[in-house]
């Protein structure tokens, strides 16, 4: 077994792939945002309730991907859930330099999500890892109702 | 060394011809299952076109001097061999375009244009790769023209039972593929031209997949026009071809304006060059063109035959292996097949499975392979395929098979 394959689907990853956590409807959300990336067919579908103010009250995901995917959207939710916006944010950005910058140092307030720190050797499955935080985003962006988000933006 | 006794051919010795076989991926050697996507080039065709850069290049068909009359006389000395190639009466039927992709945009806009109208039907089938579609679709926007699609069976092959209701006197084309590019099916294409033709059909084929695996000869098929792309069989990117029947080439306007393509111009209106040289305005791709030769007769000296005997054992090989693996599931027809495999695994999705593989220095491919429509036909979002050309081995998909079983392992 090669290293880099390892770093990438290490065994949380994998176990969070075979057994999403926060997988399934949310009957009550306040926003339900509809992601996809067409380039493989991953879907998302991403439910978030907010509170008094506007933090991430209750947040679950339903839809098929790859396990990087798939991982990515369980770990995301865990992680999330209380979370006020500013810090929903500041971490949807410390999340996108994991996975892309080569020098980042993960931070540690991303807690479990750093095991996603071996994408960044995987350009091409940048795209899988964000799929889930671009939908959450949408998500603050939106704040009510249905939304669309795509990795390929038309 | 591999000897397949009938054909007599050394694919051992040919695997040599191709420098790139010798690469490493991830400190394992390469295994190549994309051709597909793109073939690899033999050192026959990387040489052409260091000798065209060295010795004759020149822009065609307008300088007088030396170096463009070698351009010129080894570009058109291409085009006669891609016409000698694919059976063609004559060269003028040939135009070079950019690839598959070009070449059905400029039917589609070109005879289109003029010939399609409101009320029409271009009639398409189920496993089009994007290519063969979206420029139909864009054509029916502009048009009016309404689309219909043959479906396809559950075992990848065309189910012809409603092509009676489907290929009425309204159709005005049908655009399908000689190969699939996901499931390997090879479509009766001279039946279906023929099919197509007594309703008064122009027929088109998406020959992306086939030319460069099988004896073509358009005459036999019987096909309007056909389409190809020179990187898929040897040849390098950039170059492909179109033919067109003299007749309709000749009944078609020019879809791209510029040099090389007019007669004479005035400041408010030109005049246009007969075809092919009405549909290549600009400097072509001269290079690409002659490379394409290169691989034409490279693929000859083979045997188009021996290559789709060859191509034909490795695919049927694949199929059978794969299913000694768990979770398997084989999309596409299991009696003939052209030269790929694609499949769908329980253990992993497509594309954790090519990433797995790539660490191997295993090349497969993973995703819709711009079959999008057809995927949802199968209720899959991707698959992984394996495609094969002559340099490929039985013992190399031993090795995938190998990787592929590591594969479940790890993410089961």
């Amino acid at each position: 077994m090669t290293t880099e394959i390892e770093e990438l689907y290490q065994e949380v990853i994998l176990d969070h792939s075979r057994r999403p956590r926060n997988f399934g409807e949310l009957p009550d959300a306040a926003v339900r945002v509809h992601g996809d990336n067409p380039a493989c067919g991953d879907e998302i579908h991403l439910g978030v309730k907010f509170d008094a103010d506007g933090g991430l009250d209750d947040i679950k995901f339903t839809g098929h991907g790859c396990a990087i995917s798939q991982a990515s959207a369980s770990l995301m939710t865990m992680k999330l859930k209380g979370k006020s916006r500013a810090e929903v944010m500041e971490m949807l950005s410390a999340f996108h330099d994991l996975v892309t910058e080569e020098t980042s140092e993960a931070p540690k307030t991303l807690g479990d999500l750093r095991v996603m720190k071996g994408v960044r050797k995987f350009p091409q499955r940048v795209k899988c890892a964000m799929l889930a935080w671009r939908a959450v985003e949408q998500a603050l962006e939106q704040g009510a109702g249905e939304a669309i988000v795509s990795t390929e933006p038309a | 060394m591999q000897k397949i006794a009938a054909s007599g051919v050394d694919w051992g010795a040919i695997r040599e011809d191709f420098p790139i076989l010798q690469e490493q991926a991830h400190g394992h050697p390469l295994i190549y299952f994309d051709s597909a996507a793109t073939s690899q080039k033999p050192r026959a065709v990387i040489n052409v076109l260091r000798r065209y850069y060295e010795h004759e290049n020149a822009n065609v068909h307008r300088g007088l001097h030396t170096l463009s009359s070698r351009a010129t006389e080894a570009y058109e000395k291409s085009r006669r061999r891609v016409a000698e190639y694919i059976g063609a009466v004559s060269a003028d039927e040939i135009v070079f375009t950019r690839g598959t992709t070009e070449s059905i945009n400029l039917v589609a806009q070109a005879w289109g244009g003029k010939f399609i109208r409101d009320g029409d039907v271009i009639l398409l089938t189920v496993m089009e790769h994007h290519s063969n579609l979206v420029p139909w679709q864009l054509l029916a926007e502009r048009t009016g023209a309404e689309l219909r699609f043959v479906p396809v069976r559950d075992d990848g092959t065309l189910d012809l039972d409603p092509l009676p209701s489907l290929l009425t006197p309204e159709v005005k084309l049908f655009a399908f593929t000689h190969i699939s590019n996901s499931l390997g099916t090879i479509n009766p294409v001279a039946e279906l031209c023929e099919k197509a033709h007594a309703v008064g059909a122009v027929t088109l084929v998406d020959a992306a997949q086939s030319a460069g695996h099988l004896p073509i000869n358009v005459q036999e098929l019987g096909c309007d026009f056909l389409a190809f792309s020179g990187h898929k069989m040897c040849g390098p990117t950039g170059i492909g071809v179109l033919y067109g029947r003299a007749e309709i080439l000749d009944s078609m306007p020019p879809w791209h304006g510029g040099g090389e393509m007019i007669v004479s111009v005035k400041l408010e209106k030109s005049a246009f060059k007969r075809a092919p040289h009405r549909f290549e305005a600009g400097t072509p791709s001269i290079a690409g063109a002659i490379g394409l030769a290169a691989a034409i007769d490279y693929l000859e000296q083979i045997g188009r035959p021996m290559i789709f005997e060859h191509d034909a054992h490795l695919a049927r090989y694949a199929a059978e292996r794969l299913t000694e693996l768990p979770g398997m599931h084989i999309l596409g027809p299991t009696e003939e097949r052209g030269a790929l495999v694609g499949f769908v695994m329980d253990a992993a999705h497509p594309h954790d499975l090519t990433t797995f593989a790539d660490q191997y220095g295993l090349a497969l491919r993973g995703g819709h392979h711009c079959n999008q429509p057809l995927m949802r036909r199968f209720g899959v979002s991707g698959t992984t395929r394996a495609s094969f050309y002559f340099y490929n081995t039985t013992e190399e998909i031993d090795r995938m098979i190998e990787i592929l079983r590591a594969a479940v392992r790890f993410f089961s």
